[in-house]
């Protein structure tokens, strides 16, 4: 670039080249970039990719324009019925999930009582802020909030002191799927942690507990382990106590969601050189603080994408809740589809719930590329 | 019968010898690795201030004997003592052992999730509880000793061997360590990083630092050495001053080991 007309003769070679150690940094060449020769080269590349190119595109033809019209074109927005929905469109008859909208929501929960779940869904997106963005200010204090979050939700939710009591058999719709899909989270990964870190451990029985937990969770569906919930727990809790089904629905998602945490997080853990461990022991730190500080730190990271799967494994298992007679939003849909008025409208209601499911785990599938790629740091 | 009154012996030797300055003191140790029998019969003191260099062929034990120094190895029968404190199962001891034993490794073992001067900040804050800025100011002063201040903030995955190197014996000097033990520290550089390394070494010998160095830089023995330890098969074969040992080894395998190794 800096070569002045004076000084080519003397480093220019007679084949155009330079003579050697005087070769100047060129910029790249222009025609391997733009938004052209990207379609030329990723689409149309060769006869295969051509042809898949094309398929996509008429598969693509034939079905968005129908969809569309389905979904948002020839929809039907309001109206009473389904009846009313079919006088004035053709397409899906949204008015029915408008309708219904407090009920896919809230579930039972009192009407008048409702502000407290808005309330404890917005404290909730609060108490999530510092846990996922390590910018926020003031991170430390924040987190405190977060920990204490459980109990704070718990009392709005539930109520007493002061705030009129809602028995928990009032909660469905999407505001339990949220509950019990939060709470296996939170909870499974301390948890998950402590199973993964006690599977190694050189004590042999807290190995063989941890093992044996791991394994029997692993082993047994979760369906199973809500029934147990349900039917068999109230054995083991003395007579006369009232141990709430929410809850005891909401200690077995966190196991299960807990076994299946540990076992990836265990993955993570091998991936993790024993040169590491080695050099934090060498180095005079406590087992805890080398965990906490050396190996979880990487470990963790290697998982995110185990952990992310189990999160929403978990999530969309939430559903299951309905197979002892608790209404999630699912279930609501569900029942929703017996009223006569609104006959034969399953489809909407699948539709919403796959929206509101896809929502939340695509979300969470995002986030944590987000995080992966920002905890990167070249290696 | 006879083994117990081995050891009363070799307790009333490290007794008597107390008081000197033997810093390390491994009397009569022995490691199995299951059946294995990886050190026979080690015996070592070690004077404040010394550096020696291990050397021998690969396979003699010369890592698992430093490994032992620090118990990243635990060794089953005989005695070590470290600045004092002996070496057995209690993790306190462990612990106050290794606060004053620094290790540089083979592949360095840098923590990858951490910069350069978290790396080096780490221990201090952790096991000496130094207050951050004091660590971080004390570790940027031994980061410009082992000459890549401007390095601090990069990850260790960003730098070259050699740079990674310095940066872990860089990380060793913060906690203020008595003794530094160096296992092959450049046996995974390419050549012309080898140098930087040594050179750092060299310096910090310089200072008095009480160094035990596996290593099969001859020359680096020869201008830093105060002794040579040389091992095979898991024993302490020879140990001499680097002029005798390199110029009139007494043991056969020595002979024949040097011959190999100086033969490039
Ligand atoms: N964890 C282990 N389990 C079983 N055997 C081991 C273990 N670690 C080392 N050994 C064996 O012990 C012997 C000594 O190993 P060590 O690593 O101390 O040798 P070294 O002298 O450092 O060799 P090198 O020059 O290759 O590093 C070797 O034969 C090795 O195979
Ligand atoms: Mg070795």
């Amino acid at each position: 670039m800096t070569l002045s007309k004076t000084e080519k003769p003397l480093t220019v070679t007679e084949d155009g080249g330079y003579l050697p150690g005087t070769h100047p940094d060129l910029p790249p060449p222009a025609s391997v970039h733009g938004p052209v020769h990207w379609i030329q080269y990723n689409l149309f590349g060769s006869v295969t990719n051509t042809a898949l190119t094309l398929l996509t595109i008429y598969f693509l033809y034939t079905v968005i324009p129908q969809l569309v019209d389905w979904i948002y074109l020839d929809a039907a927005f309001e109206g009473e019925s389904r009846k009313d929905c079919r006088a004035v469109a053709n397409g899906a008859c949204w008015a029915f999930i408008g309708n219904r909208l407090s009920l896919f929501i809230y579930g039972f929960y009192p009407e008048a009582e409702r502000w407290r779940v808005d309330l404890t869904f917005v404290l909730l997106i609060l108490a999530l802020v510092p846990v996922l963005y390590d910018g926020t200010p003031q991170r430390g204090k924040a987190l405190i909030y977060s920990c204490l979050y459980p109990l704070i939700a718990a009392f709005f939710l539930v109520g007493g002191f002061g705030l009129e009591r809602v028995p928990t058999d009032q909660f469905g719709g999407l505001m339990l799927n949220i509950i019990i899909g939060v709470t296996g989270i939170a909870f499974s990964l301390p948890i998950g942690i402590l199973l993964a870190l006690g599977r190694q451990s050189h004590l042999p029985i807290v190995r063989i507990l941890c093992v044996s937990f791991i394994e029997f969770i692993r082993g047994v569906p979760l369906i199973t382990l809500f029934f147990v919930a349900a039917v068999m727990l109230s054995y083991f809790v003395p007579p006369g106590t009232n141990f709430d089904l929410l809850v005891r629905i909401l200690i077995m998602g966190t196991l299960f969601a807990s076994g299946y945490m540990a076992e990836v997080i265990r993955g993570g853990l091998q991936a993790i050189p024993k040169g590491q461990y080695e050099a934090a022991d060498a180095m005079g730190l406590k087992y805890w603080q080398s965990m906490r500080k050396v190996i979880l730190p990487q470990a963790l990271k290697i998982s995110i994408p185990g952990i992310v799967n189990t999160f929403i494994g978990l999530y969309k298992d939430t559903t299951l809740v309905i197979v002892i007679g608790r209404l999630d939003i699912l279930g609501i849909g569900n029942s929703s589809l017996a009223d006569s008025k609104w006959q034969g409208l399953s489809t909407e209601v699948y539709v919403f719930v796959a929206i509101f499911f896809f929502i939340s785990c695509f979300s969470m599938s995002r986030y944590s590329l987000w995080l992966e790629k920002k905890l990167h740091t070249g290696h | 019968m006879a083994e117990t009154e081995n050891l009363n012996e070799t307790s009333a030797q490290i007794k008597s010898s107390k008081g000197e300055e033997d810093i390390i003191q491994i009397v009569g140790m022995h490691k199995w690795y299951g059946e294995f029998h990886v050190l026979k019969d080690i015996n070592l003191s070690v004077k404040a201030k010394e550096r020696i260099v291990v050397c021998g062929p690969s396979g003699s034990g010369k890592s698992t004997m430093i490994r032992c120094i620090n118990r990243l190895e635990e060794h089953q029968q005989g005695q070590i003592v470290v600045n004092g404190i002996e070496l057995t199962n209690d993790l306190k001891r462990i612990e106050e052992t290794r606060r004053e034993v620094g290790m540089v490794f083979q592949h360095f073992n840098l923590f990858p999730h951490l910069t350069v001067l978290e790396n080096c900040t780490l221990g201090p804050i952790w096991v000496r509880h130094t207050p951050k800025k004091e660590a971080e100011e004390s570790a940027m002063e031994y980061l410009e000793r082992v000459k890549i201040p401007e390095q601090a903030l990069k990850f260790p995955g960003q730098l070259s061997g050699g740079q990674q190197q310095r940066v872990a014996i860089a990380r060793s000097l913060c906690m203020n360590p008595k003794i530094m033990l160096f296992d092959e520290p450049t046996s995974a550089l390419d050549p012309e990083m080898i140098k930087e390394v040594l050179d750092v070494m060299i310096e910090l010998a310089e200072t008095g630092m009480t160094m035990i160095v596996v290593t099969h830089e001859m020359g680096f023995a020869k201008t830093v050495a105060d002794r040579v330890i040389f091992m095979d098969e898991g024993e302490i074969i020879e140990q001499n001053d680097p002029h005798e040992f390199f110029d009139n080894a007494q043991h056969e395998r020595t002979q024949l080991f040097l011959s190999q190794i100086l033969a490039h």
